[in-house]
């Protein structure tokens, strides 16, 4: 019991991280019916520039609490700003292009970049592990149950609070807003929602920048929580979030955040109970299950054939 | 030509240099914190931060020259550009004649090599290069089968190439099977033929793994089935590392036979190639023959596919791919055609796969990651799908091109000592493909040949192709 409230607490943690990782993948597939491969290694550049914006802060001003959070706050900022300018370049670069052509090539496309990411961060950064100093030890203990304290550490309170408060803004712009109007309508049918005058290239940019801005947050939350990162740690948190997408309903926005947190429960939920080397074995299956028997997701809609 | 008598208008510099500074603002914000600040360790572990301002003004000024350049040729070019209609039947005559020679070239290509720089540098050029490339235009061709004529795109080819490596390593190295081949026929003998034993066995464990993995995702199409054959890849590769009882884990299996010259070891025994032959023993002539024995299995998965293309099942792989719904209304059982085109590829990738262990001698999961397929799934794309001669063009550059870097040592003395070109193969591998895909998405050769045709072979230019769901 002690230890499943612990692993639920840890699990919601994680899958608040995954849940804003797949925001973006589901974004764009539902706009441009692309996988953006390149998603998690953005996701990995925005954990780097986070680290490099708080190393830097930290440097000018030490390590004393309140600089700590100041530090976290600027990194989280900083890194929103940069990693969005990121995935505007790389939407400009190499997707914008391709969109409409062949099937295969925004695909392709994508990979090269995300291997163009990895390997661009390795040479510029190196390719070690790369900590931050630990932050924000310290816990709020909930209840004591057979000797084992069930905690909450403030990073997970932090993340937790954060990720809610994102979403919450996010929600508010993708439904009340004329730029969330748009991007529904770009959703539906992008030649309709030209003639009505809305600027399609702009509005899929914008989608990019979203979808990274959150994945910034998600990198900045990642590194604040494990307190390491590392070049290559793009592909696997890329892929569970992708899975969150899919599990959830891939092009649903709800679902993506269902999903994060399901994928993120299963998987410490799997840790603890079964065996920690197969963890990642377990998210891979679940993707595999899911598109075989599921593949319009929790919360999506089934996907018609047409002749 | 008449379009350059006519006299141009002026570049506007203005609006070149205006876009040109954007550009370079805007790698001015992407770089300067990643390229400007290094991260590095000092002795006491402590993070600091190391800045780079030379780095990162040269690669902001590249980005400023590049983007003039680019903007310059592009308002110089904008008027040629309507005139050019590409002819898609000199590009079908290319691959008509181009794979005899291709094929010529490289059977004499170990010779050549060995008459020009002789049996000392000759190793590398056919081992790094020959060797090296052939493996991947194999696994293109293999995956081509299933990419390039089936229209089913996999991510997780890989995991095919695992199964035949793993199988090879495996039954090679067992101690019982060793014993038991001892006991009836003689000792040595598992050690000499091992490779010509298990190079099916482990193409037929790779197909039925193939079989296996194709079942569940019969349903689905396009980007879904790509991504679930990339978690089958993965999870096949989980499953090498953890499993250490079975696989032996990250430390990988080591001391693998390698493949015998029909029973003759390479070695410098008594009874190794050199000595029966009255050779000199040198370790060249192993590698000449991995070099052919790649070769062979390459052009049978060549001729196969050529082959397979004519038979009702080739057909039925392209009809699928062209247009899945119109293929099931005439009858076609697509289960089948599927599960063979998965089968097949898998099989030679799982050839492959034994080949690459066998001469490797060692192999580990780090060889079989994500990053393989999307390699090979790339010669594939790059080539122009279902193009065989594309497959040979697109291995050469991306695998050879990367493979040169490594040669590349005079760029140590423009960029310092401390300048490895080695360490960007794999960023430049990445430029390469996303600059393949903006020039030319569907591949080097996208023509394709019509299976039917009347009187005459037409190429069908690709603009015409569409292809299906996937």
């Amino acid at each position: 019991m002690e230890v499943l409230v612990q692993q639920l607490i840890n699990g919601v943690t994680l899958g608040a991280v995954y849940g804003l990782i797949a925001i973006g993948y589901t974004m764009v597939f539902g706009i441009i019916g692309m996988v953006n491969f390149a998603h998690g290694d953005v996701f990995m550049i925005s954990a780097f520039i986070a680290l490099i914006v708080f190393l830097a802060v930290t440097a000018l001003a030490g390590l004393s609490g309140g600089v700590v959070f100041l530090a976290l706050l600027a990194a989280l900022i900083v890194s929103m700003v940069i990693t969005s300018l990121y995935a505007w370049t790389i939407e400009r670069i190499a997707y914008r292009k391709l969109r409409g052509s062949f099937r295969l090539a925004p695909l392709i496309s994508a990979i090269g970049m995300s291997i163009l990411l990895m390997n661009y961060v390795q040479v510029a950064q190196g390719s070690r592990n790369k900590p931050i100093p630990p932050v924000m030890r310290d816990t709020i203990p909930l209840f004591e149950q057979n000797g084992f304290v069930v905690a909450v550490s403030y990073k997970q309170v932090l993340i937790i609070a954060v990720t809610a408060l994102l979403l919450g803004l996010f929600w508010y712009v993708v439904q009340k807003t004329p730029l969330g109007r748009a991007q529904r309508a770009c959703e539906q049918d992008q030649k309709m929602a030209a003639l009505l005058g809305i600027n399609v290239d702009r509005t899929i940019s914008i989608t990019f920048v979203i979808g990274a801005a959150l994945a910034a947050v998600a990198g900045t939350m990642f590194l604040t929580y494990y307190g390491v990162v590392v070049f290559s740690d793009g592909f696997v948190p890329g892929v569970k979030a992708f899975t969150a997408a899919v599990l959830g309903g891939i092009g649903s926005l709800p679902g993506a955040v269902l999903g994060g947190l399901l994928i993120g429960l299963i998987e410490t939920l799997w840790s603890a109970y079964f065996s920690i080397d197969y963890k990642d074995v377990a998210a891979f299956s679940i993707l595999a299950v899911v598109l075989v028997f599921m593949p319009q997701g929790l919360l999506g809609k089934p996907e018609v054939e047409k002749v | 030509m008449q379009a350059e008598t006519r006299s141009r208008p002026p570049v506007d510099w203005t609006r070149l240099i205006k876009d040109a500074g954007f550009a370079a603002a805007i790698a001015f914000g992407l770089f300067a914190l990643l390229v400007g600040l290094k991260t590095d360790q000092t002795l006491n572990n402590q993070m600091i931060l190391v800045p780079r301002p030379q780095t990162l003004f040269a690669l902001v000024a590249a980005v400023f020259v590049g983007r003039l350049l680019i903007g310059y040729w592009q308002a110089t070019r904008a008027e040629g550009a309507a005139r050019k209609k590409p002819r898609s039947n000199t590009m079908l005559k290319l691959e008509k004649y181009g794979l005899p020679v291709a094929v010529g070239f490289l059977v004499a290509y170990p010779l050549m090599v060995l008459f020009t720089v002789g049996p000392q540098g000759a190793i590398k050029w056919i081992d790094n290069f020959g060797i090296q490339i052939l493996i991947y235009i194999m696994l293109g061709w293999g995956l081509n089968i299933v990419v390039g004529l089936a229209g089913l795109l996999d991510l997780g080819y890989v995991a095919f190439y695992a199964v035949g490596a793993y199988s090879y390593a495996l039954f090679a190295t067992s101690e019982p099977i060793k014993d038991f081949m001892a006991q009836i026929i003689g000792e040595g003998f598992w050690q000499a033929w091992a490779f010509w034993i298990c190079l099916p066995v482990a193409g037929i464990l790779a197909a039925f793994w193939g079989m296996l993995l194709g079942f569940p995702v019969l349903r689905l199409r396009g980007d879904y089935l790509a991504i679930v054959t990339l978690a089958f890849g993965e999870i096949i590769r989980l499953v090498l590392i953890n499993w250490v009882e079975f696989s032996n884990g990250y430390a990988g299996i080591s001391a693998i036979p390698r493949p015998s010259f029909f029973g003759i070891p390479f070695t410098a025994a008594d009874n190794g190639f050199a000595a029966t032959f009255g050779l000199e023993f040198s370790p060249i002539y192993r590698t000449i023959f991995l070099f052919y024995i790649i070769l062979v299995l390459a052009l049978v998965t060549a001729a196969v596919s050529m082959r397979l293309r004519r038979l009702p099942v080739g057909r039925a792989w392209e009809a699928l791919r062209e247009d899945e719904i119109a293929c099931r209304s005439l009858g076609i059982n697509t289960v089948n055609t599927k599960l063979t085109a998965f089968a097949i590829g898998a099989m030679f990738g799982g050839f492959a796969g034994a080949f690459f262990a066998a001469r490797q001698g060692f192999i580990s999961p780090e060889s079989f990651v994500f990053h393989e397929s999307a390699q090979i799934l790339a010669i594939v794309v790059l080539g122009g799908m279902g193009s065989l001669l594309g497959v040979v063009i697109a291995s050469i550059l991306l695998v050879g091109g990367v493979e040169i870097l490594r040669e590349l040592d005079f760029l140590k003395q423009v960029f310092g000592d401390g300048f490895d070109p080695a360490q960007y193969r794999m960023l430049i591998f990445g430029i390469c493909m996303v600059l393949m895909m903006l020039w030319k998405p569907r591949g080097l050769i996208s023509a394709r040949e019509p299976t039917v045709y009347l009187k005459e072979k037409k190429a069908v230019s690709a603009d015409l192709v569409q292809e299906g769901h996937g």
